[in-house]
Formats: structure tokens, sequence, C-alpha cells
């Protein structure tokens, strides 16, 4: 692996060798292991371990699910009850699957602000970032799909309603949907193709995230100071760093641990607070809920979609919401290149993190308009919640790297973290 | 780290339930035995509310995803095996598709699905229904005081104002919790209407209560076991987050310089 100068594994007995010679894995597991990481990552650089346990959990208790589910309109809902009162902890299967999909998306939101608050996207990480976005955006269809298979009213009128944003796209937007629906409704078919593409879809996000790591294993973590480890040599990276096992291995553990407590409180005292009641009635499609909504992880880009209520030239409001909701992620895998500021960190950057702050409680806001019936104001607090996004991300970037001034950037890892933590008078030479 | 706590409590703060009415309907905040994370089904409530099941709702409502033998088991009414074989034999007929016929149902068989057509199914009633919403939509009072469906199942069964009305050919009935405050059946419940073995005061107050309990038990049967399983994992992942946090703090001793 190419990047920090580090020690790499060195087969010792003869056994090693042979194998060494024909298939070097114990150099990858060694060489991945005990990377060089920079040794004044914050509690922000958690993330990623958690990530890469939801993903174990939601592909774990998935399969398991499988087992015991019917794909079938008239079945699918009975099967999950099924689930819950006679298979052999079923309940709680379910339980963590749903609920994992939440921390999924609260630990894959935190992960993205905190690259966003860094400047982690900036080169040489743009490919780590591309991908990062590829994976999110995989995430969301998986999330979709699943939740479309217990064939309540909140799945079958969900899936109506998004699919239908397809039908928006003028032109081939009717077939489009049709071809996406496998019908002029949804109905057996959607219900069928969503559950073969909702077990697909996790292993796409795998091979995604082996190449993500793989990405930012050949780059270098960034830090919280944005600035690079020094890499002329061993003695010098090893200044700026610490292997990842045990060091970071153990912080991320601990985190991880931290974090699902909160996570089996919600699973065992109330699984039920982050879905939706709609959802325990079986799909009806003569019965339209009183409102529909996504789930929550949804809702800041399903208010941008709601956002665009006014038809532009001879493009329909609806169409030019879906534009708004795809264009909103679209300008984020953007960010390495509209941030033109030298300083790769918000750590440094007084007036960028003003509008990073500000953007964080647009997101926020996002989401709880989100969850309103698009009535009164919510239309119009979404509408410049959504321009101030894209404004955030097409021109404040740009425009705060030519014109912010900057405060000074520490010179090296080492002396940022020895500011922190000072060392000894005796250990001064 | 308290900055992301901070997020992380937005977050869930502004989950939101959609179906959140107006605030003109009135859910009362009955005080259930299974409530919080030590909460327990009272199994003779549960007895008494599956009394309250059989003798009134089931004139209408069906149960269709709970089996008969799931009331011996723990954490439920918990009734013996025999009770529950005299139990569906006595109240309930079936069809069996293989003699096709009806006949006496026997402890496998799950309860019968509705018999009236607008009546709904209660087996997952308690699920299905929020009593609690908000405040604007913050999603704090769910994580307060529950998510309120068997609040609002005996809030429904006990806010009869006495008021009818007509329309096309169809009564409805004011009721202060049913949104849009008329609703389609009518009062179910009477003080006295049923005769507790146990001598339980049998007001509609009690009698709603006790069968919205047996709704919850139907809608959520391992919730004993869910809780358990909760409180033993909650403990034992503090119990390893500690051992971490000092193992954590240990390893990076020397590298902080803080020997």
């Amino acid at each position: 692996m190419a990047g920090i100068p580090h020690d790499h594994y060195k087969p010792k007995t003869g056994m090693q060798k042979w194998f060494h010679e024909r298939l070097p894995i114990a150099s990858l597991i060694y060489d991945t292991l005990t990377i060089p990481t920079p040794k004044n990552l914050n509690w922000m650089w958690i993330w990623g371990i958690v990530l890469t346990f939801c993903l174990a959990l939601q592909i774990i208790t998935g399969i398991i699910l499988v087992m015991h589910y019917t794909p079938h309109v008239d079945l699918a809902f009975d099967s999950v009850e099924h689930i819950m009162r006679d298979v052999n902890g079923g309940w709680a299967f379910r339980y963590l699957h749903a609920n994992g999909a939440s921390l999924f998306f609260i630990a894959v939101y935190a992960h993205i602000f905190r690259g966003l608050f860094y400047g982690s996207y900036k080169a040489p990480r743009e490919i780590t970032w591309i991908l990062g976005m590829l994976i999110y955006l995989m995430m969301m269809a998986t999330g979709f799909l699943g939740y479309v298979l217990p064939w309540g009213q909140m799945s079958f009128w969900g899936a109506t309603v998004i699919t239908g944003l397809f039908g928006a796209i003028p032109g081939v937007g009717g077939i489009l949907q049709e071809w996406l629906l496998g019908g002029p409704a949804v109905d057996n078919a959607t219900l069928n193709r969503f559950f073969s593409l909702h077990y697909l879809l996790p292993f796409v996000i795998v091979g995604l995230v082996a190449l993500h790591i793989w990405a930012f294993h050949t780059t270098g973590n960034n830090n919280p100071t944005g600035v690079e480890v020094r890499r002329k040599s061993k003695a010098e990276a090893q200044k700026d760093t610490v292997p990842f096992w045990p060091y970071y291995v153990i912080k991320d553990l601990f985190a991880l641990v931290m974090i699902l407590i909160v996570f089996m409180a919600i699973v065992g005292f109330m699984p039920n607070y982050l879905g939706h009641p709609d959802n325990y009635i079986p799909a009806n499609p003569l019965a339209t809920p009183a409102h529909i909504v996504p789930e929550w992880y949804y809702l800041p880009f399903y208010a941008i979609l709601r956002a665009i209520t006014f038809d532009v030239l001879f493009l329909d409001a609806k169409f030019l919401g879906v534009l708004a909701m795809f264009g909103s992620i679209a300008v984020m895998a953007l960010a390495p290149w509209t941030d033109t500021s030298p300083v790769r960190s918000g750590r440094y950057r007084p007036t960028f993190k003003i509008a990073f702050w500000v953007l964080g409680f647009d997101f926020m806001l996002l989401m709880w308009c989100g969850a309103q019936p698009a009535e009164g104001l919510v239309p119009l607090v979404s509408l410049i919640g959504a321009i101030y996004w894209f404004a955030y991300f097409l021109i404040i970037l740009p425009v705060l790297g030519w014109t912010e001034k900057t405060l000074p950037v520490p010179e090296t890892i080492e002396a940022d973290f020895d500011a922190h933590y000072p060392p000894k008078p005796s250990t001064v030479k | 780290m308290k900055k992301l706590l901070l997020s992380a409590i937005l977050v869930f703060g502004l989950v939101t339930n959609a179906n959140a009415e107006s605030g003109k309907t009135h859910i009362e905040d009955f005080d259930f035995s299974f409530e919080g994370p030590f909460g327990k089904f009272d199994q003779y409530q549960l007895q008494r509310g599956l009394q309250v099941y059989t003798e009134v709702c089931s004139a209408c409502h069906g149960l269709r995803q709970v089996a008969f033998r799931t009331l011996g088991d723990e954490g439920g009414p918990h009734l013996d095996p025999e009770t529950v074989k005299a139990y569906a034999a006595e109240n309930f007929e079936v069809y069996d598709a293989e003699k096709d016929e009806d006949r006496a149902a026997i402890p496998s068989d799950k309860f019968p699905e509705s018999g009236l057509e607008n009546a709904p199914d209660l087996s997952l009633m308690a699920k299905a229904r929020a009593g609690f919403h908000g405040p604007n939509g913050l999603g704090i009072n769910q994580i307060i005081k529950g998510m309120g469906g068997p609040e609002y199942i005996a809030s429904v069964l006990t806010g009869y104002t006495g008021k009818e009305k007509e329309q096309a050919g169809t009564t409805f009935y004011e009721n202060t919790a049913f949104p849009g405050g008329w609703i389609a059946m009518s009062p179910p419940l009477s003080d006295e209407l049923v005769e507790f073995a146990d001598g339980h005061s049998n007001d509609v107050h009690h009698i709603a209560e006790d069968v919205s309990a047996f709704l919850m038990w139907t809608a959520e049967p391992k919730m004993m076991a869910r809780q358990r399983v909760g409180l033993i994992s909650v403990g034992m992942l503090i119990l390893l987050g500690v051992l971490l946090y000092f193992t954590n703090k240990k390893l990076w001793r020397d590298i902080k310089r803080k020997t």
C-alpha cells in the first residue's frame, strides 16, 4: 500500500513464506490493521467503525429475517407478524434490523458532516468522498426498498409516492415508473423486485466500502488539523501517527459500546419510536393514510423535494422538486471542486465555521419541515432551507475560499498534539 | 463529544409522527403496569381484558394474528393449558379447510377475523395508533409518555359524550379521543357490563383499561422478554464500556504523556 511509510508484514517461518508467496493475505490484514493513523484524531473519527458495525448487523439480522419472510402481497404482512410472534428471537432480529437502519443513518450523517467540517473531501481524498456519496445513495435506496417489505400502509404508500417521483420526469417518466414497478401500480411484482434488490444492494455497499477503505488507506486519514502526515521517512511519520491497532481499535470499540448502550435501550424499551404506527396496518390500496411521511432519515431531502411548489418555464413543480432532491446530493459530491480554500480543516476557518453550523441547523430544520404537512409556513421555510443548502455548496464554499482570512495552521500533527499534551520537561531534549 | 450527544438527541427529538392530529382530541394518560423499562404486564389484568374482549369486542372485532395457544405463554395472560383448550373450544368456531366445515377451535388455531366488515382487526391496534405526539412535531412526548397506543384505545372507549348524529344512513357517535370527533362504533362499554371473577371494579373506566392492556399484549406479546433483553444488554454494555474506558485510558497514557 502506498502512502505513509511504515513496517510491513514479514513472513517468518518457512510455512508463512510458502503461503505468502502464493497468497499474501496475511500481509493485507497486517498492513490494514497496523496502518499509521494520525495520533490527534478526535471523537468524530469513530463513525467509520460504527458504520462498519451497522453494515454487518444489518446483513446478519437481514439474512435471518429472510429465512422467515414471504415476499407476497397476501403473505408479507402476516409473515412479519409470524417473525414477531412465533420465530425464536424473531422480534429481536426484526427490531434490531429496523432500528439498525436508523443507527446506520445517524452514523452516516455524523460521518458526512465530520468530513464536511474538516475538509476530508479535499485533494487527495476526492475518490474517497465520491465513493462515500455512492455508499450513501445505495443506503438510501436499500433503506427505502426495505421499508416496503413489511407491506404495511406506509410501505405501500411510501413506495407509491417515491416511484411516482420517477414518473415526474418529462417524456420517459411514465414508462420508467411502470418499468420500476413492474406494472401500472405498486403490486406483487413491485414487492418481489424490491425484495430482490433489498438483498442485493447491501453487498454492493460492502464492495463500495472496501474501495472506500482502500482509497483512504492509500491517501492516509485526514485529521482535525487537516495537515498531512509527514512521510519523508518512517521516523518522521511515526512522530505524527500511531498504529491503528491497538490505539484506535480500542478507542473506537469504546465509542461503539457507548453508542450501543443507547441503541439497545431503544431496541429494548421503545423499538417503535422511530417507526410509524400506520405501518402496523396492512397495506390497503383503497385507503390513503392522512399523511404519507418517509422514514426520518429521508426527511431533509423530502422537504427539499416538496419545497418547489411553482413551475418554471416548461418544467413543472413536481419535476423540479425531483431535480432539487437529487441535486442536493449531487452538489455535496461536488464539494471537493467547489471548495476553493487552501486550508483544509474548518478549525482554522472562522467564517466557514459559521456557514458550516448554519448548514447543520439547516439540515435539522429541513428534517423537521419534511415531517410536517405541507401547509402554512412549511413550504416557504423548506424553500429557504433548500436555497441555503445549494448556496452553501455552490456559492459559499468557492467564495469563502477566495475571501476568507484563515487562522494559522499548525506546522505538523505532532505540533498540534504537543500543544494539547505537552511533553514532560524530562523528556524534552 | 458533547456536541455529538446533543446532535444525536436533536436527531431523535426531531422524529415525529405524521398523523399528529390537530390537538383537538383528548387522550388520557392511563397509568399502565407495563410502562417504563421495569414495567410488566399484569397477568390478571390481561385475563380480565381477555374476558372483556371475549364477551364484548369479539362480537365484531377479530384478532387474526393471535393464536389461542399463546394465551398460555409466560409474559401474557398465562392461563394453564387446560383452560386455554376449554376457552378456545367454548368460545370460538373456526373453519377447517381439510374437513370443509366449521368446528370448535383448538389451541393451535388463531382467533377468528372480524365478523363485521368495517370493524378493524384488533391484533395490532395498540401499535397501529399513537396517542401521544409532539409537541410541534418534535417527538418529545413519545419519549416521556410512550407511543400511547393502549392509552388511545382506552380513551376512545371512555371518550363518548353521548351525542349522536346521522349521516348517509349511518349513525355516528361523538367521541373526544377519535380523530375527527365522530366514530361509527356505538359505545361498547357500560358500567357493570362484565362481571369479573376476581371482583375487580367493573366501571367503564376500569373495563376499558383492562381490555386496552390486553390489546397491548396481543400487539406486542414478547414485550416482557424484550424489556428483559433491553435491561440485560444495557447493563452488560455499560460494564463493557467501563472496562474499555480504562483500557483505552491506559493504552494512550504514554502517547499522551500522562504518566
